[in-house]
């Protein structure tokens, strides 16, 4: 079901990690991220795990919500795994049928590249779940403000941004709902060929589109009778100000990234 | 004769996590042919969700549903022929609107029937009368019409499609006391003229003392009662416990009866409560 | 100054269609004809009137969403038309809306009850005050840190509310604020307007077609294409049962009742709008019909 989809979903907490400076958070998550990319030995991905589960245990986030994250990407994950298993290959063969060879290699390569992305989608959910998508749209407006001095629209941004995931709960539900009413109008989504299946789409993309508009505009005389004028003059409900525990939380990432990436060229 | 029957329905909504949540609790009920009936019951009290049953839109957790006497489960394949019977009609269904014309949206139903052009015509025609759709509405586009109309025209596309039972969520919603009136006299035109059964969901206690025969109530999960809407709503004192408001009308007249005046115990619409004094107090009069 | 909203001869006519061809249809006919009201601070005015009426488009006049062709209005004494106060005025009459999900701007409660005074320039620390003193007006203070999607229609809309009190404004107005809610969220929501009139004084202009809620005010306002053909107290608007029913309005069933009777020669005041009034008229009636006397 499209419920079941949490990308970008906020679970409200009070740990360390939902604590930290948002800013941090993302520049943290993306050292993690360029680290498993730079990273091609065991010890980075130990190292990388060990990072995660850490965070994990310190946000309180539930192994269950993070499983949940990641089931939507099982198919690139299975066909991942069964690209390398099959063309990665080294001598030392393990099993073969007529022209499918699977070799100690393959087997290698592909668990190392399934934990890896484990360890990016978990990573960055973590992220997102322990963070506030305001805090986080904040902290990405902050962390691009260099760029205003270049004319480039980085409150508007950050502000459709936000509006965007506002939305997205109520826009699947108004899907859910739309695509019921056609099925009970006799519509079939779920089976024929290619283009009938893309007709099919019409009656459900269609209110879409419009209902989207119509919310667009409500919407905008809303805020514009809350006084909304833009970036200019506005003060925010909640300051983004890095304290110690923000460093602190900074260096020991920093840290465990340096370690991997040592660990990664000494292992060479 | 009924015509949809369920046996022991129970829905569970994320059954086995702790989200779990048994929306409709074991109803059996019998919901008889060529029936004007109201469906009461708080928000989360399952009459939505029963009603999604009635058509296949959710499979039943336990217990089964009969159309006409056939599990309509048990063909999965025969499934849309069980949506053609059993029309549905969301709250605000104008938010599903999609065709160029008014014309075209309508037919959408009838065509995914299979149904003859001529025949698509001579539906759409029969239903845009009924709702009060002129020939001129028919070709403007769907989203060009007021809001009423609007609502008229979403109507219509599935009442075109003739289903034995046609179940609306809330047509009133939104709409103006007189353009509630007026949508409440077509449906139950439609209901007298097609000898069919509609599902009239709904808050307003005033409509459905006014325009139902039947009335089915649901509170946590579980079916309260199903009966005549006169018999209903004698009992005003329970419905009230349960948290539902009843006509002012129902309140009033069951005060009055409570001290003492012989007054009949089904009152509930201004018209009977005011026949009623009028002989009482008349009676009153000739006696003195 | 007494007079919270000000307006004279209101005209005001929407925009030609633009035509297939890019050219601007027919004039409109206009929506509002000649509107003259004025509403006093700390009153509780419900302006009722069908779909079509007018009534929202002369709620949208009071929050400058929309400028008058001909006459003035006036909030708080500022002219709508006068673009310097733009903002004054709309920190002055907040406005709440229908669709509870198209005025929610923010992903958490709390943070989209700040969303205005941030607007505004206010100091964090003033913000964070405001923003816990709105919520709490509203009830909604347990639920600060939901997501608005967890909320039911009732509560969406007082956060709604919440979100117009923590500008601190002088007066609500309210265009059909429970339109789409179930009867408990339209309880909440109309509790929570009653609290904010009497105990905060906050001015309260409650546009709806509902006659059970109009009759809660003080004051009822009937708009009919684009004139105001009724305005006096609730039970005096009620009781004229026969001019209502040709304005496409409801009374209350009560009322509707004792009328009734007293068109048919029995001595019912039909000024009467609750079960109690109707209660009492009755068995006063009753008693005096049977023969004990």
């Amino acid at each position: 079901m499209l419920k079941d989809i949490t990308i970008g979903q906020y679970f409200p907490g009070d740990s360390v990690i939902h604590r930290m400076d948002p800013r941090f958070k993302i520049v943290c998550t993306l050292l993690l991220i360029v680290t498993l990319f730079a990273g091609n030995s065991l010890w980075t991905l130990v190292i990388g795990g060990v990072f995660v589960l850490l965070v994990q245990i310190l946000s309180r986030i539930p192994g269950k919500l993070l499983w949940k994250s990641l089931r939507p990407i099982l198919p690139i994950l299975l066909f991942t795994a069964v690209l390398n298993l099959l063309f990665v290959g080294d001598d030392e063969v393990l099993w073969e049928w007529q022209f499918i060879k699977l070799t100690m290699g393959g087997l290698q390569m592909s668990v190392f590249m399934i934990v890896r992305i484990i360890l990016l989608i978990v990573g960055s959910s973590l992220l997102t779940y322990t963070t506030s998508p305001i805090l986080l749209t904040d902290a990405i407006e902050s962390l691009m403000s260099p760029l205003k001095g270049i004319k480039f629209p980085v409150h508007e941004m950050a502000m459709m941004m936000s509006i965007a995931l506002r939305f997205i709960p109520t826009l699947i539900e108004e899907t859910d709902k739309i695509m019921s009413a056609q099925k009970a109008r006799g519509a079939t989504l779920d089976s024929g060929k290619v283009m009938e299946r893309i007709r099919a789409l019409i009656p459900i993309l269609v209110p879409l589109f419009v209902s989207a508009f119509r919310r667009a505009e409500e919407l905008a005389t809303a805020m514009e009778c809350r006084c909304y004028r833009g970036g200019e003059g506005r003060t925010r409900l909640r300051q983004l100000k890095a304290g110690a525990r923000d460093y602190i939380g900074f260096a020991v990432s920093f840290l465990f990234m340096a370690g991997a990436v040592t660990v990664n060229i000494l292992s060479k | 004769m009924a015509i949809l029957t369920t046996e022991g329905l129970t829905y569970t909504y994320s059954a086995g996590t702790p989200f779990e949540k048994t929306a409709v609790d074991h109803v059996d009920i019998s919901i008889e042919d060529n029936t004007m009936c109201g469906v009461i019951g708080h928000t989360g009290s399952g009459k939505s969700t029963l009603m999604q049953h009635f058509n296949g839109l959710l499979k039943p957790t336990e217990g089964k549903v009969f159309l006409e006497g056939k599990d309509i489960w048990a063909d999965k394949s025969r499934m849309r022929d069980v949506r053609f019977r059993v029309g549905l009609v969301f709250q605000y269904p104008e938010y599903q609107l999609f065709e160029e014309t008014v014309y075209r949206d309508i037919a959408f139903g009838p065509k995914n029937m299979g149904l003859s052009d001529d025949e698509i015509r001579h539906r759409i025609h029969e239903t845009a009368q009924m709702l009060g759709l002129t020939e001129d509405m028919l070709k403007r586009s769907p989203f060009a019409l007021s809001g009423g109309q609007k609502r008229r025209a979403a109507i219509a596309g599935v009442m075109a499609m003739r289903p034995k039972v046609l179940i609306l969520d809330e047509p009133c919603a939104g709409l103006d006391p007189r353009g509630r009136a007026e949508m409440l006299c077509q449906i139950r035109d439609y209901q007298r003229k097609t000898q069919s059964t509609v599902l009239l969901v709904s808050h307003s206690m005033e409509d459905v003392a006014e325009f139902t025969d039947k009335l089915l109530v649901m509170s946590k999960a579980k079916l309260f009662c199903y009966d005549d809407t006169a018999v209903v709503f004698r009992r005003a004192e329970e419905l009230k416990a349960l948290g539902l408001r009843v006509p002012q009308i129902a309140s009033v007249m069951g005060a009055l009866r409570k001290c003492g005046y012989d007054l009949p115990p089904d009152l509930y619409t201004v018209e009977k409560a005011r026949d009623a004094l009028l002989s009482l107090l008349r009676k009153g009069a000739a006696e003195c | 100054m007494a007079e919270m909203i000000e307006a004279q001869h209101l005209v005001y006519r929407y925009p030609p269609e633009i035509g297939a061809d890019g050219k601007p249809g027919a004039p409109n006919p206009p929506t509002l004809r000649d509107v003259s009201l004025t509403i006093r601070k700390g009153s509780f005015t419900a302006v009722l009137g069908h779909n079509g009426s007018g009534k929202s488009t002369f709620a949208k006049h009071i929050n400058a969403i929309l400028l008058p062709e001909e006459g003035t209005m006036r909030v708080d004494g500022m002219d709508t038309a006068d673009e310097s106060c733009l903002f004054a005025i709309r920190q002055k009459a907040g406005m709440v809306f229908q669709n509870p999900d198209n005025q929610i701007v923010a992903t958490i409660v709390e943070e989209d009850v700040a969303f205005a005074p941030e607007n505004l320039g206010v100091e964090p620390k003033e913000i964070r005050r405001r923003v816990d003193e709105a919520l709490k007006a509203v009830g909604m203070y347990e639920y600060r840190n939901h997501a608005p999607s967890q909320l039911s229609g009732g509560q969406k809309q007082r956060v709604a509310i919440a979100g117009v009190i923590a500008m601190q404004p002088d007066c609500i107005v309210l265009d059909e604020p429970t339109a789409m809610l179930d009867p408990k969220g339209r309880q909440e929501v109309m509790e929570t307007i009653r609290r904010l009139n009497r105990e905060q004084g906050i001015t309260i202009v409650l546009i709806t077609h509902y006659m059970e809620e109009a009759a809660e005010a003080d004051r009822v306002v009937v708009i009919d294409s684009g004139e105001v053909v009724m305005d006096d107290t609730p039970p005096k608007v009620f009781s004229q049962v026969e001019k209502m029913k040709a304005l496409g309005l409801d009374v209350p069933q009560v009322t509707e009742l004792a009328w009734e009777l007293n068109q048919a020669g029995f001595a019912v005041s039909p000024e009467i709008i609750t079960e109690e009034e109707c209660l009492a008229a009755l068995r006063a009636l009753l008693s005096r019909a049977s023969c004990a006397e």
